[in-house]
């Protein structure tokens, strides 16, 4: 369609499918972050970071190791919090909201915002148990309830044909892939709005990383979506939006074509055309 | 390290060359490191199978009814004397020693004597049991199928030959008959050393409880102003009422005790002195060598049962050990119970909340140096602090009625487990803070981004997967726990403790009781005991049981340990 003037930084090959025609501007916004600068200790990790995340698409933070996207995503549900000597100045608003804002709830806002990991991180309990965790930590005991959230959560994770009949089986028997699933089954059982997703598939092998990608695909109509990812070809095949962080700043961000075809800023064309990362 | 063979005698290690066949190629191969290494292994393990099978061999040993000898003891120079008894240990001694303890040896006689160490028994006329022998000097050594063995209740064995029965001084069997007759009678003096042990211990003694309990309340309601008539009017009910229970129980026993010394035995001695021994005070009595290997055995095992599974007698060198066995299991399982949840939230608190910095590494420092103090001051610790400060203000607030006796204000089972659970505090607390240091970050972060908090984490994910850690340190301490001695005889272990900690009065578990311990039974029959040679088997057999025991905690600790780490077999990988 648009390949006249400018030759493409990646081919529509690449690209790995249709282009969409998609306006950042025209998007609702789940999470606004208006500035955000982040230290640890005395090192700034962000700097002055503004973005909008669209409404029930699928965001990817892309950039070289140590550019601060994991950072960033981190910060969504105050993940953060944990690191010793993290300090954070700006805001991020989550449907208006400053999440920084005092009396947050911490425990409420990652319910809202659940977070997916690098490595599968199952409990060492059942596969059953450890779907329903987040729903017992809220207090729901009933056994109907449960049943019926394991089976909607591990159908949405495309997972329930695999683990069906051994629901009361310890989750640690699962393939590297199987536990992901079921990790990504235990984060959209508490129904939250936005998921994060904290380079899902750098530790699975090429099949597992697929079904992965194929999940997105399918929740990205009922989650808004964030993904930090190392692999191009992925963010280019998964992602509606695409930001590219360099150095603790937010390069350039766009909708994923664009980025990825056209790219505005030449660090952004040479990192994804493999010259530097 | 790569290590390729190279061209001619030079062999490459890494990026050196070095001499094939050398002593420096042999020291980077590491071979050295590995024998060294194995060596010490096998050392430790034969040093700790040695151990275990002397004091079994010794201990066990012990239950045998071993052959009795009658033979002539002829010192030369002196007029041979018959002597009986059953050989316990012969050594081989240097003619100079057996001079030298003014034996007269020949001058031109052999180099090496044996000597011999012979249970003789019958204390009341020997005025000891055991003598030392010059193997050499026994004549005519024989063993006669009918001489009979009595194991007393007073007086240790008895070795000789019966003559009759008495019944009230009256002969009921004599010779061949005599055996049946005294088997016959034996056992019903069993069962009534049963009824009487009962009636005392369990009847009477919850009788006495009773009034004590009567009395104290009457002191208490004293204390309070409050014994008005009808009090006293009810107290005095009931006291009546013990009482009349207490005369029932006692006619009883009066019959008992009469029914009980009614028989008795006449026997004879090597020397051929008789002597009378009533029956009452006989607990077996068999014939050693008449006896098959079979019938050995089984005498064998009922003495080992009998030592697991009753009370001891005679200052302890006699009898068994079942309360010592009871008091130690007890004290380490209430340690136990105590140390868990201390040290697991002491550690939890380290790990997890308190702020890392110099303080908490100071207070981590000072626990790690807590688990290196000797033994002896926390029981010096714990008879200053527990018995005499919490004790006593326990005895003030509670226990009124009984001061000035103190209840809880002085050693007892109570305060030997806590000095226990204080010494054995440390090695829970390190145990587990290294648990909760091993559990991945990322099950953490997993369980925080579901919405839990902290304490939800904690308690939902980190501690359950920290468990094995925390079976391992209560392995540690049971282990460091149950072995102690030194504390023990400050806070509440005693020689001989009457009654167990746990009976059938009200309250059923009594904390306040002083207890027997194994450890300190083989320093009280080994080292304070006033017959050195009959104890020192038990002094075996103890160590054996103590070991066996501790083992046996241990193994079911792990046990335990193991199907925890199955269970919650972390992200290792």
């Amino acid at each position: 369609m648009q390949q006249e003037t400018q030759k493409p930084a990646v081919s529509m090959g690449a690209l790995g499918r249709e282009r969409q025609n998609l306006d950042l501007s025209k998007e609702p916004v789940a999470i606004e972050v208006p500035g955000l600068n982040l230290f640890y200790g005395q090192k700034q990790a962000l700097f002055d970071v503004k973005l909008n995340i669209p409404k029930q698409r699928v965001t990817a933070f892309i950039g070289p190791s140590g550019c601060g996207k994991s950072t960033l995503l981190r910060s969504f549900n105050r993940m953060n919090d944990l690191v010793d000597g993290c300090r954070i100045e700006g805001e991020i608003r989550l449907d208006g909201q400053n999440i920084f804002a005092k009396g947050t709830e911490v425990a409420e806002l990652r319910r809202r915002v659940g977070m997916v990991f690098q490595k599968p991180n199952p409990f060492p309990k059942s596969i059953y148990e450890n779907v329903v965790y987040g729903l017992r930590i809220q207090g729901i005991n009933k056994k109907r309830t449960l049943d019926e959230a394991v089976e909607w959560a591990l159908k949405g994770a495309a997972l329930w044909d695999e683990v069906k009949d051994r629901l009361h089986e310890s989750a640690l028997g699962l393939s590297g892939g199987q536990q992901q699933r079921l990790v990504i089954a235990r984060t959209i059982a508490v129904q939250p709005e936005v998921l994060l997703l904290d380079e899902p598939s750098s530790a699975l092998d090429p099949i597992s990383s697929l079904k992965i990608e194929e999940l997105i695909y399918e929740l990205k109509s009922r989650y808004t979506i964030v993904i930090v990812t190392h692999n191009m070809q992925q963010a280019a095949r998964v992602s509606d939006y695409t930001a590219f962080m360099y150095l603790g700043k937010l390069i350039e961000y766009g909708d994923t074509d664009t980025v990825f075809t056209n790219p505005a800023k030449k660090q952004t064309e040479d990192y994804i055309t493999g010259r530097y990362g | 390290m790569t290590l390729s063979a190279g061209r001619g005698p030079w062999i490459w290690i890494g990026k050196q060359a070095v001499k094939q066949g050398s002593l420096k190629q042999w020291f980077k191969s590491g071979a050295p490191g590995i024998w060294m290494s194995g060596g010490a292994v096998a050392i430790a393990v034969i040093m700790t199978l040695g151990l275990i099978s002397v004091i079994a061999v010794r201990g066990l040993a012990h239950f045998w009814p071993a052959d009795v000898i009658e033979a002539r003891y002829a010192v030369p120079g002196e007029a041979p004397r018959t002597i009986m008894g059953e050989v316990v240990q012969a050594e081989e001694v240097p003619l100079e020693r057996l001079k030298g303890a003014g034996l007269p040896v020949p001058e031109d006689g052999p180099k090496f004597m044996t000597r011999e160490l012979i249970k003789l028994g019958n204390r009341e006329l020997n005025g000891s049991d055991f003598a030392w022998v010059v193997g050499d000097w026994l004549q005519d050594q024989k063993k006669p199928t009918d001489v009979i063995a009595l194991e007393r209740r007073e007086w240790g064995n008895f070795y000789g030959y019966l003559i009759n029965v008495k019944e009230d001084g009256k002969i009921v069997a004599e010779g061949e008959a005599a055996i049946p007759t005294l088997r016959e009678r034996l056992d019903r003096i069993s069962e009534l050393a049963d009824q009487i042990g009962q009636l005392e211990k369990v009847d009477i003694g919850g009788i006495n409880y009773g009034l004590e309990r009567l009395r104290l309340r009457e002191r208490g309601l004293e204390l309070d102003n409050a014994l008005d008539a009808t009090a006293q009017a009810d107290l005095a009910a009931e006291r009546s009422e013990l009482e009349a229970r207490y005369r029932t129980f006692e006619d009883q026993l009066v019959s008992l005790r009469q029914d009980f010394d009614r028989d008795s035995l006449t026997l004879r001695d090597a020397t051929g002195r008789e002597t009378e021994v009533r029956l009452a005070n006989v607990v077996h009595a068999y014939q050693p060598n008449a006896m098959s290997t079979l019938q050995k055995l089984g005498f064998y095992f009922a003495k080992l049962w009998e030592f697991l599974s009753t009370d001891p007698r005679e200052a302890n060198t006699e009898g068994g050990v079942f309360p010592a066995i009871f008091g130690t299991v007890m004290m380490t399982l209430i340690m136990a119970v105590i140390v868990t949840p201390f040290g697991v939230i002491a550690a939890i608190y380290l790990r997890e909340y308190a702020k890392q910095g110099p303080l908490t590494r100071l207070i981590r420092i000072a626990v790690n140096n807590l688990a290196g103090v000797p033994a002896i001051v926390y029981g010096v610790f714990g008879l200053g602090f527990f018995v005499y400060v919490l004790g006593g203000s326990i005895d003030q607030l509670f226990f009124r009625e009984s001061l000035p006796s103190p209840t809880f204000g002085t050693p007892g089972l109570l305060w030997a487990s806590l000095t226990l659970a204080i010494l054995a505090v440390p090695v829970v607390i390190v145990a587990t803070e290294e648990g909760l240091a091993r559990i991945p970050r990322s099950v953490r972060e997993g369980s925080l981004a579901l919405g839990a908090t902290k304490a939800e984490t904690l308690w939902k994910v980190v501690l359950p997967m920290a468990s094995p850690a925390m079976m391992t340190g209560l392995i540690l301490a049971v282990a460091r726990a149950a072995g102690e001695v030194a504390p023990l005889m400050l806070v509440g272990v005693v020689k001989l403790a009457p009654t167990l900690p746990v009976n059938l009065n009200y309250p059923y578990l009594h904390l306040d009781q002083k207890i027997m311990h194994l450890g300190f039974h083989i320093f009280d029959v080994g080292f304070q005991s006033p017959n050195v040679e009959a104890a020192r088997p038990l002094v075996y057999a103890t160590a054996l049981l103590l070991v066996l025991i501790i083992a046996g905690l241990n193994l079911s600790a792990v046990a335990i340990r193991n199907r925890l780490r199955e269970k919650y077999k972390a992200l290792d990988s």
